[in-house]
């Protein structure tokens, strides 16, 4: 009777993923980097290389029950009370402490330059530090450089992870700009390279910023794509501003960050996004929520029915930016991310309530650790200090500890917003996510009484300064298993595999975000009104009708010109909320108005 | 799943060797969907999966990729309620006859004892009632209607031996079966420490009184004396009250029929604060509004009257349908209670005394399948959510029932999205002459339904077995709503600060001068002094203690001071009251 939900996943997620990880899926848990794939099978000749976990809870995000888990070639094979097992598996004894779908942290930055120097944390260090956390599966951002291909760009990175990462993983790729060599190049990285979340940029001036106009063009073609969009909110014009006037005023510590960066221009970004989204209707996955205004933005969007996800990291949810004042700089400095941390010191409590009524749906770690002597980059300058804090080791015991041991949210939800909703949101469910027959075996034993006292000292990232830095965190694995294979047990240790790590392709058009889409694009079509003929005298215009608004900027693209609302029945029955074949090609609006082939004599005959 | 239990079932014989296959739907349950085959025996699905190995000859149903859903849970039904000598005109056979009808397998009725009497007494009359004639799986929430010790020591024996986790009481009908401040506040104590869920109608009785007089006095008979007796920001206020006082007593929180936006709005922003609340929309607050008590026709706007009543606000449905969508709201009823005509007409002269309710058990998946899932507010998998799996969760019978997983109960729907139907009086499987949703078309709806494994709807045809409906015990502490709980009662011990015992002067005081303020109703119970509860007053939900007194002083003022009857009884539990009072009856006369 206990292994409830099961039979069905198996095959669920099979049609889900594509075939091509499936068989690497099986393959080799101990993987040498010299030895080719397809021979690790024979690891272990005459020994099957089983692993039960028994005498658990395990915990879902749906409910939690007393049960042993048997896991074999890196799947789970059985969830139950009394299984059936070959005699020589090695068993790891929960004694009732709970089993957990390892955490999936979706934001971290393990590669991405500051000025040519990458962070310190590489895949090798960020991914021990994950899995050191109870953390078994990373998604990365790419981040080319402007001008760089996107494509050249997620193959460097997935050279890297392939390389050194020691746990699953996956990436997001960041949009540095908007044009049509980089519409191409998605196309590919969704339908060919198994990508389904880009993120684009509101700030960064001159840099990533795209227009409002770049931003409502690549929402409307990453929403026919099926990917997942991400933004990160910040008004970048009014930082640039800002930043110059604090320089001016001679504030160049690491105080100036957010001095330059306040709350309000992060929540009037995340409303502009989100204002996007539900003109696109797109959906809209804000990363890195960083203040409480920001958040209750997202909060009352969510009310009233936008597809929007929110992201706080660990960062937010632990700290607060009244270290920014630090007469420390180093320690100042190490602070330093964006948006900033809010100085509001109940900013954290505030995020862990959200997080705990489902108006936040999940925990990243914005991981992207960077050296002192990297951040002294900006020593006198600090817009020039690298952004980044470290995150992705305390990120699951930091919810625990300020969430679950607080009473604002029970353990399911514990496992929903670290693990389950990542999963669903980019398309990983249920082979992450979940705890059941046919998923992926990436289990932790979380042990909620473990109290830690995170410090720089132990850590696994090497970061010299830790943000959290003396602070007491309840709550931690005491055995973490990614792949089927113990990686951690407490007091062995960490025992990881450079290189062990797989990408993991997502497939486009997430059920958990394109359902609602989906049937908006079919209710939501406007259709004009059909009239009779106006045949009346027409007044003489100027050349230059008055409805075509000069564009603001010369990137602007005709296709998301607004048609005013009164006289053009022409483009009445474009929509711009659903799906189009064409959308992607631009359109001319004005043209075909002002001068229609065979002249204007018959306007109802294109309605 | 260790163990169902089939207790005390008369029945169980009939249901045994079924088998049935399902095969080629795709099975949405509220996380995920994908497409496999069941296959269920005896009752329960035993396997799930592509290419199933199943014995031969049995009975097949194609699915044909149509969605195969856990069949509805309607968590609030009043079926053959008895209403002043004469009973509802559904009874429990018709009910769930209608209930399956619309794709809904499993209801859960109220017993209401009359004040005065027995709840052990009410609940066996009730499971005689149901165990003869329902046609699907059931449950029971009891209401407490008067409170004592004898009526603790029933709820205690009823929550640990007779399978009821929820209890329902009132805040309305002054005088029968309204409760006062102090006894929601000892009801949910002891509820909060049993591990029930307390269910609330939440309206303030004791100004619906007042505004009840003054529109008869001013010659308003029909039933659009209901509504405007009982204006939205009544129901808005006490399902307040009712959130701060579970806060305070660290118990969850289960409103019934929430009808108005104002009310939707006040259950959102506490869960935003981490309060343990759910709310419960209606069929018929999701679907319809009160414009049609201004019915030039008496028979059909008496057929609107329950309580709350529908918000004459139009744009309600479509409110509450998008928090629903979001996740505000987690769980829908249909409330459904329905009368004949003739019943109704008790009340031709006098609006109060039109018995209430409505009807809505049969609609109520279709209706929130057209209004919110067509419309692209929810999915399908929130849509399980909302109307089978989170009440499974919360009445504890997760996963048995609100999730298609093998060793759950085969209770399930082939869900057909594109049927279209006209919701009329004529064809509904209710008795009721009149169908508040008359005339409305519905998108979505059954096209099998599968109950304890047998067919009951198959090509349009229904067919029902009275009396196999079994009896499902609920059990205390449900998970969803009592894991936070206990572990903030954890947290909230509380401790007094250790100081020198003080030795100076004490000054000559009287006896009663303080603390002693005399109970509004005979009902108050002399244990509980609100007012003074230091031990209380520290300890908060939501961490900002500060916060919520101004909320709550905001709130409640205005809405309290008008009625001179009811501020004395809130004196025991908001402190401002008195001093503010004055104040307020000096600016009330201006008026």
């Amino acid at each position: 009777m206990q292994n409830v939900e099961l039979p069905g996943y198996r095959h669920s997620y099979l049609h889900g993923n594509v075939s091509a990880s499936r068989s690497r899926a099986i393959a080799p848990l101990e993987r040498d980097e010299s030895v080719p794939m397809e021979t690790c099978f024979v690891f272990f000749p005459g020994r099957s290389n089983g692993l039960l976990i028994r005498g658990g809870r395990v915990v879902n995000d749906d409910r939690s029950e007393f049960a042993d888990v048997y896991v074999e070639h890196g799947l789970i094979k059985d969830v139950g009370v009394n299984l059936t097992v070959p005699d020589d598996v090695r068993v790891l004894e929960a004694n009732g402490a709970m089993v957990i779908p390892g955490g999936i942290d979706v934001n971290t930055c393990l590669l991405k330059p500051h000025l040519g120097c990458p962070p310190v944390d590489d895949f090798f260090l960020g991914t021990k530090a994950a899995l050191a956390g109870g953390t078994t599966m990373i998604i990365d951002h790419v981040v080319p450089q402007p001008g760089d291909s996107l494509l050249e760009a997620f193959e460097r990175w997935q050279a890297s992870a392939d390389r050194k990462c020691c746990c699953d993983y996956s990436l997001h790729v960041d949009l540095p700009n908007w044009n049509a060599g980089v519409q191409d190049e998605l196309e590919v990285l969704v339908q060919e390279k198994g990508i389904n979340s880009f993120q684009v940029y509101m700030a960064y001036k001159d840099m990533f910023q795209m227009t409002d106009s770049q931003l409502y063009e690549a929402f409307s073609f990453l929403k026919d794509l099926g990917a997942v969009v991400m933004v990160h909110a910040e008004n970048g014009d009014l930082i640039a501003q800002e930043q110059s006037k604090i320089l001016s005023m001679g504030i160049t510590g690491p105080e100036g960050h957010p001095l330059s960066r306040p709350e309000e221009l992060e929540a009037e970004a995340v409303f502009r996004a989100i204002t996007l989204g539900n003109r696109v209707n797109c959906p809209v996955y804000i990363t890195k929520v960083m203040s409480k205004t920001a958040a209750d933005t997202i909060t009352q969007a969510r009310r009233k029915g936008s597809v929007v996800f929110g992201e706080p990291i660990t960062a937010s949810l632990a700290t607060d930016g009244s270290h920014y004042w630090s007469k420390n700089w180093a320690k100042a400095a190490a602070y330093v991310t964006s948006p900033p941390l809010s100085p509001d010191p109940t900013t954290p409590d505030h995020l862990h309530s959200l997080l705990a009524c489902g108006d936040l749906q999940v925990v990243g770690s914005a991981h992207c650790a960077y050296s002192t002597s990297q951040k002294a980059i900006g020593k006198d300058n600090f817009t020039l200090i690298p952004e980044g804090t470290n995150g992705v080791e305390e990120r699951m015991g930091f919810v625990w500890d300020k969430a679950v041991a607080m009473g604002k949210m029970d353990e399911n939800q514990f496992v929903a917003v670290t693990s389950t909703n990542s999963a669903k949101i980019f398309n990983l469910y249920p082979r992450k996510g979940r705890i059941a027959v046919g998923s992926d075996a990436d289990i932790v034993i979380w042990d909620p009484d473990r109290t830690k006292t995170i410090t720089s000292k132990i850590q696994q990232s090497a970061v010299e300064y830790n943000i959290f830095e003396g602070m007491e965190c309840r709550g931690g694995p005491v055995a973490v298993v990614s792949q089927g294979r113990v990686v951690y047990e407490e007091g062995e240790g960490l025992q990881v595999q450079q290189g062990s790590g797989r990408f993991i392709p997502r497939q486009a058009f997430p059920d958990h975000v394109y359902q609602r889409i989906r049937t908006r694009n079919k209710v939501k079509g406007r259709q004009g009104v059909t009239r009779g003929m106006y045949d009346g005298p027409v007044y003489d215009v100027p050349a230059m009708p008055k409805y075509i608004t000069p564009s603001p900027s010369a990137k602007t693209s005709p296709t998301s010109h607004q048609p005013p609302p009164i006289r053009n029945l022409h483009q009445s029955n474009f929509s711009l909320s659903g799906a189009q074949l064409d959308d992607n090609v631009p359109r001319r609006s004005g043209h075909r108005i002002v001068a229609p082939p065979g002249g204007r004599s018959n306007i109802t005959s294109l309605g | 799943m260790s163990g169902h239990s089939y207790q005390g079932k008369k029945n169980i014989p009939k249901i045994t060797s079924d088998r049935l296959l399902v095969k080629g739907g795709r099975i949405v349950n509220d996380d995920q969907s994908f497409y496999a085959d069941i296959y269920m025996e005896d009752g329960v699905i035993k396997q799930i999966g592509d290419n199933l190995i199943v014995p031969g000859g049995i009975k097949t149903v194609e699915a044909n990729g149509k969605m195969v859903i856990p069949g509805g849970i309607d968590i609030h039904t009043h079926f053959q309620m008895p209403y002043r000598g004469t009973t509802t005109v559904d009874d429990f056979s018709q009910g769930s006859k209608a209930a399956l009808a619309g794709g809904t397998t499993m209801i859960v009725d109220h017993v209401i004892p009359e004040p005065g009497s027995s709840l052990i007494e009410a609940f066996e009359q009730w499971r005689n009632w149901a165990d003869e004639k329902t046609c699907c799986d059931y449950s029971l929430h009891v209401d407490i209607t008067h409170w004592n010790d004898r009526v603790k020591q029933e709820v205690d024996i009823l929550l640990k031996e007779k399978g009821v986790n929820s209890f329902q009481v009132y805040m309305a009908y002054k005088d029968f079966y309204q409760m006062s401040n102090s006894e929601l506040y000892e009801i949910f104590t002891f509820l909060g420490e049993m591990g029930g869920i307390v269910q609330v109608h939440a309206e303030n009785g004791e100004i619906i009184a007042e505004e009840q007089a003054r529109m008869l006095e001013m010659g308003i008979t029909g039933p659009e004396g209901h509504v405007l007796s009982r204006p939205e920001e009544l129901e808005a206020e006490a399902v307040f009250r009712a959130i701060t006082i579970a806060s305070q007593t660290n118990c969850p929180l289960y409103v019934t029929r929430v009808m108005s936006k104002s009310a939707a709005d006040i259950i959102s922003q506490a869960r935003k604060k981490g309060n343990v609340v759910f709310g419960e929309p209606i069929t018929a607050s999701l679907g319809t509004d009160g414009t049609h008590y201004w019915s030039k026709n008496w028979a059909k706007a008496a057929s609107f009257v329950t309580s709350p009543p529908l918000s004459p606000d139009p744009t309600t449905p479509d409110y509450l349908n998008t928090l629903l969508a979001s996740g505000d709201l987690n769980i829908t009823g249909s409330a459904h209670c329905t009368f004949s005509v003739a019943q109704k007409a008790i009340g031709k002269d006098d609006f109060t005394q039109i018995p209430e309710g409505v009807n809505g058990v049969e609609e109520r998946m279709s209706l929130i399948w057209e209004k919110a899932v067509t419309t692209g507010k929810m999915d399908e998998n929130m849509f399980v959510a909302v109307t089978s799996t989170n009440a499974a969760k919360i009445l504890n019978l997760y996963p048995r029932k609100g999730r298609l997983a093998v060793g759950s109960d085969a209770d399930l729907v082939i869900w057909d999205p594109d049927t279209v139907r006209t919701v009329t009086a004529k064809t509904h499987n209710s008795a009721a002459e009149y169908n508040v949703f008359e005339g409305m078309e519905l998108r979505g709806g059954p096209s099998v339904v599968i109950c304890q494994g047998k067919l009951v709807l198959e090509d349009g045809g229904l067919h029902v077995t009275p009396g196999v409906g079994r009896f499902i015990p609920c059990t205390p502490f449900p998970d969803y709503a009592y894991k936070r709980v206990k572990a903030r009662k954890q947290l909230a011990v509380l401790r007094a600060v250790p100081r020198g015992m003080y030795d100076g002067p004490v000054s000559d005081f009287s006896p009663l001068s303080r603390g002693g303020t005399p109970s509004a109703s005979a009902r108050t119970s002399p244990t509980k002094q609100p007012v003074r509860n230091l031990h209380h007053s520290a300890f908060s939900l939501a961490g900002n203690p500060a916060q919520r007194g101004e909320l709550q002083k905001h709130l409640h003022l205005p809405i309290s001071l008008p009625v001179s009857d009811c501020h004395r009884k809130y004196q025991g539990t908001h402190k401002y009251t008195h001093t503010h009072t004055r104040a307020f009856r000096s600016r009330l006369s201006v008026r």
